[in-house]
């Protein structure tokens, strides 16, 4: 087997959780471990030869020759950018981990085995591990919410378990379908020469097989109006396992459909494409006006971020470089926020004990740190220039309105039109929860004696919005890494 | 130094000042109104040198998106004269305000926060004036938007703040929403999101005018928004619950003009489209400068009042884009505005903090004698608000109504009626404020300001004066075209204006204790307040609640919850099926709903 710097990507926080289960000082090495996982995702993008391009840091060790199943690794510009998402949100989510009462081994065990899940989804090059790599994920996501839950957490955890199976499982069925669908003597798990064979033409498995994936991938994603597992999930969740899934984990799905779809589906793509339109508005107004009516922060939320995901299916539906360069942009701007919005929700659930818009209010002048990274928080939510999210979606925007011409509007620009209100609700739910709880008058869950932030929390939700802050001055950062990967498309 | 990098020195020092003053003073007050304060003076500096050195041009970009071959957005600086003018203007009046502030905030517990957010607001402000593309215009409109909110939320244990910055927000917001969608619409038809290159390419449009009228107009949402123009000028009144050094600056002097700025800007974009984009902008300005004047008219909180005149005022300015054969007769009355509004709203602050926070002018009178350097100089900026000749605004404003009166006939009525509710306004506030006697124990007590709040008054006042005659507008503006009204049209104002001023001084000069004259239609301003507040609660709650119910009962509920009280009748059906669990009915359930929908209604 070839060594590769992803095998340790993989390794470091397996073995951290390893050591977490057996009983070490949990959160001394996870926070060690993730750190490390966060320098390496690092390195692994400076030392990415940007010249040569393509699938870089590639491992192959064939486990089932039979089956052409091979243990591979490797990475390009878009896994890279995932990858670091991957590792800062994990970085964030242990630092922001208050003391766990049961188990607190078990805890930090499950969001390291979370973050094993998502980095060997997005640095497999293999079919069959990509997909086994996320399944993996959803275990430590049942055991967080059914465990350390609030609510009816049992019930939840296993409604957003057979909920995600389900989608799985379709997924499953799609991606055997892509898999039978190449010629007997190509036949490969191989994503690259998926790829390759779907860039030349010898791979068409069918508007079907495309379904599958975009409705198994889709019911990942949260897409509407199979989105009612995650507002409910995020909401139970604790905050560090919220973050992660919201943040990291559903964009596997996204990354799905861009590593698969993109490539091997254009045509399907574009035929399907009204009805992907109808979908994300969906899921940006319908969802939006839900969001709109949510009387807790939590649930507002998860419910945000099941809105966004409706841009990020307009840059797909636009099928051309700008919008598929903003769809990742924006997949990795929107894992950073919600990441962030989800640590400060938690902060403020420990302080008052409740997230009832009703009982909360008035708190930044108690807790004016907390205010003020909520307030950072929130903006990048609403997709304030300034953070990368608005980057992303204004390629998004761009990328989408190009599709059509001059003169009458098309189903494009109409999409991209009623999706651009979509940043009138956000800003609606957004500053409405701002004012709820943190201005106007004192809420009765507000006491005089609650603590500002501490200086551990401040940080790491720090190191998430300067990030998003970097990225967002330098979009460029990113989309030197992600503009080749798109660069074969038409305008 | 390089002169090339003055503008990057002055677009830049606000931003690292509000950084300084976030990061490492946001618990030292003093410390950071001085960090604000001398970036301010050295962004006001600079701006002078680059306004007095015609020939500079900054050819310099920094690239912010980059898609090799496909799509580009630099940020890049434009020098001409629009933005020279501009930057003196934006910078020099910030820092008497930043100076007043030290005055007015004193004994706040949030100056760090103030300033850093006042810095934030001078970057964003700077970065309108300099930008030469429309998304780098975005860019920083959305950042003014988003200062305005923390300023104008200042007071944000204050309910009737809290809405005031989220509505400003808000309201903004939706006129974003149209000026980004007039961006994408203009950016497909010329390939370009620069200034320059939108205009060159225009050409190729001119085949489809529906399309480029309708990017025109959804460009001037984003006017409508931040000017504060009718419909969406609500915001702009309640934006009054800021501090008034930030009414000043921010929703007065420079940063609801930015819409007019942004017209000025992309004026040869607004002659190139079919004239019906000219006649609709005319129409907002003309109804917004009527409207607001009848409701500044009746308005009892002195910064409402002059709230009302400033939206008033921005119509003025609009309406001149309508009118005019140039962006000039507009900007002249901005720039005018800039310096009499600025120093009515600093005069009001003067006499508010006099009064111990007292606002209702129905508790103030007989200021004259008690305050005279806040009065004198508020007579003075008041004479100019209402075009008393001689003083700064009559200059501008007429020239605005005269060009209507050449161009569109009914647009001069309307305009110069307007002239007529002016001048009740403004005499109405200053005989109430300043003459009669004291209605209330404040008044009876008050003292002149100190002098760190009256030499910005004096020195505001100056330009208030004397910013309209002809040898000191030469130093700013290029010899404009003449409207070319004959001296009917100019008799006509002058005759409105001395209605307007008689009628104010039948009704408020013998110091009534109250308006003699009360119209709740005029009080309550035209109710339109109203209908917002009905809009949202109603409406976009109704809806939300709606989708809500929707979404936990029929989307969650019935394909989960609701089937499992069905299953037993539809058992044999899923056993069929070979799948034994709901989520999978509501799969197949939503699937074929979606199906359904889909053939109906694309096949």
């Amino acid at each position: 087997m070839t060594p590769s710097p992803l095998l340790s990507l993989i390794l470091i926080p397996l073995v951290t959780a390893l050591f977490c289960m057996a009983g070490a000082a949990p959160r001394r090495i996870s926070i060690f471990g993730a750190g490390a996982n966060l320098l390496l995702s690092l390195y692994l993008l400076a030392s990415y030869n940007q010249a040569i391009g393509g699938f870089q840091f590639v491992s192959e060790n064939p486990l089932f020759a039979a089956y052409g199943i091979s243990f591979s690794l490797g990475v390009d510009g878009l896994s890279l950018v995932l990858l670091l998402l991957c590792t800062l949100v994990t970085f964030a989510a242990v630092w922001v981990t208050p003391k766990i009462e049961k188990q607190e081994g078990m805890f930090y065990a499950c969001l390291l085995f979370i973050s094993v899940g998502a980095v060997g989804a997005f640095a497999s090059i293999d079919l069959f591990f990509f997909y086994a790599f996320h399944e993996l994920a959803l275990i430590p996501t049942f055991l967080l919410i059914g465990i350390w839950g609030s609510g009816e957490r049992q019930r939840i955890a296993w409604k957003v378990t057979i909920y995600l199976a389900f989608g799985s499982f379709i997924l499953l069925l799609g991606l055997i379908g892509l898999w039978l669908a190449a010629p007997d003597n190509l036949r490969s798990l191989d994503i690259r020469m998926l790829q390759q064979l779907g860039y030349a033409g010898l791979l068409s498995p069918g508007p079907a097989v495309y379904l599958l994936l975009l409705f198994g991938f889709g019911i990942l994603i949260a897409l509407f109006p199979f989105h009612t597992w995650a507002p409910e999930a995020y909401a139970s969740a604790p905050a560090p396992a919220a973050m992660l899934h919201a943040g990291v984990l559903k964009k596997f799905g996204l990354y799905g459909l861009l590593r698969l779809a993109v490539p091997i589906f254009p045509a399907e793509i574009q035929q399907f494409a009204h009805l992907l339109l109808v979908l994300l508005l969906g899921n940006i107004l319908y969802v939006g006006f839900v969001t709109i009516a949510q009387k807790r922060l939590n649930l507002m939320l998860g419910y945000s971020s099941v809105m966004h995901m409706g841009y990020a299916f307009l840059g797909l539906a636009a099928l051309n470089q700008l919008g598929l360069g903003g769809m990742a942009l924006m997949m990795f701007a929107h894992g950073l926020t919600i990441a962030a919005l989800f640590a400060l929700c938690g902060e403020i659930a420990r302080r008052t004990g409740t997230l009832e818009f009703s009982e909360l209010g008035g708190m930044a002048g108690i807790t004016p740190k907390l205010g003020l990274l909520f307030g950072f928080a929130a903006m990048a939510s609403v997709g304030l220039p300034g953070f990368s999210s608005f980057a992303g979606e204004i390629l998004i925007f761009f990328g989408a309105f190009a599709r059509g011409a001059t003169g009458c509007f098309n189903w494009f620009q109409t999409a991209t039109a009623l999706a651009l209100w979509g940043v009138v609700i956000s800003a609606v739910y957004m500053l409405r929860a701002y004012r709820r709880v943190f201005w106007g008058g004192r809420g009765t869950a507000v006491k005089d004696e609650i603590a500002d932030i501490s200086a551990g929390s401040r940080w790491a939700i720090i190191l998430l919005l300067a990030a998003l802050l970097v990225t967002g001055f330098r979009p460029g950062l990113l989309l030197e890494y992600l503009n080749p990967v798109f660069a074969y498309l038409p305008q | 130094m390089d002169p090339q990098l003055y503008p990057w020195i002055i677009l830049f020092t606000p931003l690292a000042a509000a950084g300084v003053i976030l990061f490492v003073f946001s618990r030292r007050p003093t410390a950071a109104g001085s960090i604000a304060v001398v970036a301010a003076v050295l962004a006001c500096f600079l701006s002078w040198r680059v306004f007095l050195d015609p020939s500079l041009t900054v050819t310099a970009q920094i690239p912010w998106i980059e898609i090799p071959g496909v799509f580009s957005v630099p940020i890049g600086i434009i020098l001409d004269n629009l933005s020279r003018v501009m930057l003196v203007v934006v910078t020099s009046i910030a820092t008497l305000v930043f100076i007043y502030s030290a005055g007015y905030m004193r004994g706040d517990e949030g100056i760090p926060r103030y300033y850093a957010a006042l810095c934030l607001f001078l970057f964003s402000m700077l970065g309108i004036v300099l930008a030469d593309n429309f998304v780098m215009m975005f860019i920083f409109w959305e950042l003014v938007g988003v200062s305005s909110y923390i300023l104008i939320g200042h007071y944000f244990r204050k309910n009737s703040a809290a809405d005031a910055g989220k509505q400003a927000f808000l309201v903004n917001r939706v006129g974003d929403f149209g000026f980004m969608l007039g961006i994408l619409m203009l950016w497909l038809a010329t390939g370009s999101v620069v200034f320059s290159a939108v205009e060159a390419n225009l050409s190729s449009v001119t085949l489809h005018p529906g399309y480029l009228t309708a990017a025109c107009l959804l460009v001037f949402c984003g006017t409508i928004g931040k000017s504060a123009q009718m419909p969406l000028h609500v915001w702009l009144p309640n934006s009054m619950e800021g501090p008034t050094p930030v009414s000043s600056l921010l929703h007065a002097a420079t940063m609801v003009a930015a819409g007019v700025y942004m017209l000025a800007r992309i004026f040869p974009v607004l002659l190139a489209a079919p004239e019906v984009v000219r006649e609709v902008i005319l129409w907002i300005g003309a109804v917004t400068c009527f409207a607001a004047g009848l409701m500044a008219t009746q308005q009892d909180d002195i910064k409402r009042i002059l709230a009302y005149s400033t939206i008033s005022q921005l119509g003025y300015m609009v309406v001149g884009i309508g009118v005019a054969s140039t962006a000039d007769a507009a900007m002249f009355h901005l720039f005018t505005h800039a310096f009499f509004k600025c120093l009515l709203f600093l005069c009001a602050g003067s006499v508010i903090i006099a009064l111990h926070h007292e606002q209702d002018i129905w508790k103030m009178g007989g200021l004259l004698r008690r305050m005279p350097v806040t009065a004198l100089c508020m007579l003075a900026g008041g004479l100019a608000l209402a075009g008393t000749p001689f003083f700064s605004g009559s200059f501008s404003k007429d020239n605005i109504i005269e060009w209507a009166w050449m161009n569109n006939r009914a647009g001069f009525w309307v305009t110069a009626s307007a002239v007529f509710l002016t001048a009740i306004y403004t005499f109405r506030l200053l005989f109430v404020v300043f003459l009669g006697r004291p209605r209330g124990e404040h008044a009876e007590h008050a003292k002149e300001s100190p002098l760190v709040m009256t030499l910005p008054l004096v020195i505001l006042a100056v330009p208030a004066v004397i910013a309209g005659y002809p040898w000191f507008r030469r130093f700013f503006f290029e010899e404009m075209p003449h409207a070319g009204a004959p001296a009917a049209a100019h008799t006509i104002i002058l005759a409105f204006l001395g209605a307007g001023a008689v009628l104010a001084a039948l009704l408020y000069l013998r110091g009534p204790a109250k308006d003699p004259v009360r119209i709740p239609l005029f009080a309550n301003r035209l109710y339109i307040d109203n209908f917002y507040d009905w809009l949202v609660a109603r409406v976009q709650g109704g809806l939300a609640v709606l989708s809500s119910w929707f979404d936990r009962w029929i989307i969650d509920g019935v394909f989960a919850t609701g089937a499992a009280r069905t299953v037993w009748a539809a058992g044999y059906v899923l056993r069929l099926l070979q799948v034994g669990n709901l989520q999978a009915y509501a799969f197949f359930f939503g699937a074929g709903v979606v199906a359904v929908l889909y053939f109906l209604v694309f096949r």
